[in-house]
């Protein structure tokens, strides 16, 4: 089996608007990717690119207008959810909004235990959640019997990753895990998710917008725009050597924490978000620094030039760009 | 270089604490303890700390808006107007107010909840110029407004729609628009460009430059993300628990940090091209009603001494404009500790 996820052809559209003015919005447009065992695997892109709508629709939270998500080679669809979430765990954004602040954080361990029928024991229960919490730096002793604020976010947001193991995922799903985090704090989450990659073969779909942590963490990343996936591949070679103009303004766009580094040109920022989706042609060409003739026109396809997938108009068929 | 130039606002040994009232105990929150800077005209300062150390709560102070349960325990703020130099602490509500976005302008953070939602922009910008220029016309306030809002490369139609109608990063920028309208010669903005998109981000960033450019002020900002800074500030002060632990120019913190603080916020960030193994700042920022003893970084460093956990140090030289303070570094009795 090298393949734990697959997504293939995946569409979600969502309607605005009333009965007399209504638009079609194309949140997550045909995209297709893959998740092997034991990857740490980026969707990364700006808000509004379709990512999360892209994670809710893996976690079943939603249904996609067409497409199908293959887990472990079988179809899954929203009545089926249980199955999916034994194998499958979520981590949020906002560590403070995932616990409720009047409960006790272990009692959501407890209550997952429960409802996976993973001990007989409150012993062995106990015994089970302090191994997970082991994994994240905690103990059962320093966080039984608290409560949420009584954590900084960064610790919550370990407590919620070690709460997603406790059912031994094979995929974690991660939607923006570190972007309530202080920056200085962010590497001992991402640290973590690679120590479970490499110590348990967990693997993760790390949605982020945030390129120099996806650079360090994952293997292999996808940069969406308006619904597309305009490039994939291994990280390496994606962002260190884009090739789609939109991965190279989003990659330069990244503040360096270097002065000698400062950026020299400027920018030209998007017009209206609803005309972006609704371009016909490629949805970048409104921005795009090479712009041509063709690309308001017709959709790019994708091209895959040494591992890496492209859709541009730039390349063609023999790999080249022109 | 910096030596040269005229200071703006200075503080002195200021101190501004939440004073909260829990049943009958006092519980005291120092968040602004003991700060000492000067910030100079035509110049982006830059603070960097994490979250709860106190930055929104300085600028709060420095933006002379202290209300409570905020006190002002000690210390002054002295701005500069004119030739004079003016502590602001000791002025009426009427004075304050006057200053107020004349001279001295607030950014606030990006959200839906800067302009009244029920009121076209031009309606939030006539109020806004009426409440601080008397006797200006309707059309001179749109004239104004108009000729600014083209400089800055802004839609001319932005005044007609209502705030809704904008993206999260148009109207960030019609905010910074707005608070440098009257020519402030100081700005003051806290996380402007935080909850942006990255390419929105570089465009905030660079509007913010260009006013200052124009204007030749002051930008005082806080961000949490020293990318930020190393792209806009001239001058960073690196904020932990209240205090300013060390200061200096973008070049000497970024190339030579001297505090274990500003070390570990540094080398914690992931570069591109850069795969090796980074780490966290250890353990996490002190509550700041119950603050370490001695410098209040020592349950975190590395280096700590006994010294440390006894004595605050003092904030001393090291370099022409590159203050720390650590009892590792510096000048006198500091140095000799290690």
């Amino acid at each position: 089996m090298d393949r734990l996820l697959e997504v293939n052809q995946l569409t979600k559209r969502y309607a605005q608007g009333n009965v007399l003015a209504r638009i079609v919005i194309t949140a997550v447009d045909n995209i297709s990717f893959d998740i092997k065992p034991a990857e740490i695997f980026t969707l990364a892109g700006e808000s509004g690119c379709g990512k999360t709508t892209t994670a809710r629709m893996v976690l079943g939270f939603e249904e996609a207008t067409s497409g199908t998500i293959l887990h472990n080679g079988k179809p899954h669809t929203r009545k089926e959810k249980v199955w999916i979430t034994e194998g499958v765990q979520a981590i949020f954004q906002d560590p403070f909004s995932t616990f409720n602040p009047l409960r006790t954080v272990d009692s959501y361990f407890h209550e997952t235990v429960q409802n996976y029928r993973l001990a007989r024991r409150k012993e062995e229960a106990i015994a089970l959640i302090d191994q997970k919490l082991r994994l994240v730096g905690l103990t059962y002793q320093e966080f039984a019997g608290k409560y949420p604020n009584e954590f900084s976010g960064g610790q919550l947001q370990r407590i919620s990753i070690a709460r997603a193991l406790v059912t031994d995922p094979r995929l974690i799903i991660a939607d923006e895990p570190v972007s309530m985090v202080d920056a200085s704090l962010r590497m001992s989450i991402v640290n973590l998710f690679k120590k479970l990659r490499d110590e348990l073969g967990v693997s993760i779909l790390y949605i982020t917008h945030d390129l120099a942590t996806a650079y360090y963490v994952s293997d292999r990343i996808a940069i969406m725009f308006r619904g597309n996936i305009v490039e994939m591949g291994p990280v390496e070679q994606v962002l260190m050597n884009p090739r789609h103009p939109y991965s190279r303004l989003l990659r330069d766009s990244i503040p360096q924490a270097d002065p000698r580094l400062r950026w020299r040109d400027t920018v030209t920022l998007a017009e209206l978000e609803q005309e972006e989706y609704l371009r016909k042609g490629c949805k970048f060409a409104g921005r795009c620094p090479k712009v041509m003739e063709i690309c308001k026109r017709d959709v790019p396809a994708d091209i895959v030039i040494d591992d890496v997938l492209v859709k541009c108009h730039l390349y063609n068929e023999s790999g080249g760009g022109s | 270089m910096t030596a040269m130039k005229q200071t703006i606002l200075r503080t002195d040994q200021l101190q501004a604490f939440y004073v909260l009232d829990m049943q009958g105990a006092q519980k005291i929150v120092k968040a602004v303890n003991n700060v000492e800077m000067r910030i100079y005209e035509n110049e982006i300062y830059g603070i960097a700390g994490e979250s709860g150390c106190g930055k929104t709560t300085l600028l709060k102070t420095l933006f002379n808006d202290i209300v409570p349960p905020l006190r002002l325990v000690g210390g002054k703020i002295y701005y500069r107007i004119g030739s004079e130099e003016v502590d602001v602490t000791t002025l009426s509500p009427e004075e304050k107010r006057k200053l107020r976005m004349e001279y001295i302008s607030y950014i606030p953070q990006g959200s839906m909840s800067v302009f009244n939602p029920v009121l076209k922009l031009k309606e939030t910008y006539e109020d806004f110029v009426r409440s601080h220029v008397s006797g200006q016309s309707r059309e001179a306030i749109f004239e104004l407004a108009y000729k600014q809002i083209l400089t800055l490369g802004l839609p001319r139609n932005i005044l007609e729609v209502y705030p809704h109608q904008l993206s999260g990063g148009m109207r960030q920028r019609v905010t910074i628009a707005l608070a440098s309208l009257l020519q402030p010669r100081i700005m003051i903005g806290d996380e402007p460009t935080t909850a942006l998109d990255v390419v929105v981000q570089r465009g905030v960033i660079q509007m913010l430059k260009d006013i200052q450019q124009n204007l030749q002020n002051t930008i005082i900002l806080v961000t949490h993300d020293m990318g930020v800074h190393a792209n806009i500030a001239d001058r960073i002060g690196i904020m932990y628990a209240g205090k300013i632990v060390e200061e200096g120019t973008t070049g000497q913190i970024f190339s030579r940090p001297q505090h274990p603080y500003t070390r570990f916020l540094i080398d914690s960030l992931p570069r591109f091209g850069d795969k090796n193994m980074r780490s966290s700042v250890p353990g996490s920022p002190p509550s700041l009603a119950d603050l370490p003893t001695g410098c209040p970084f020592h349950p975190r460093c590395p280096h700590a001494q006994d010294i440390c956990t006894r004595q605050m140090p003092d904030f001393s030289h090291i370099d022409e404009n590159h203050k720390v303070a650590c009892w590792f570094v510096g000048e006198g009795h500091h140095g000799q500790v290690a």
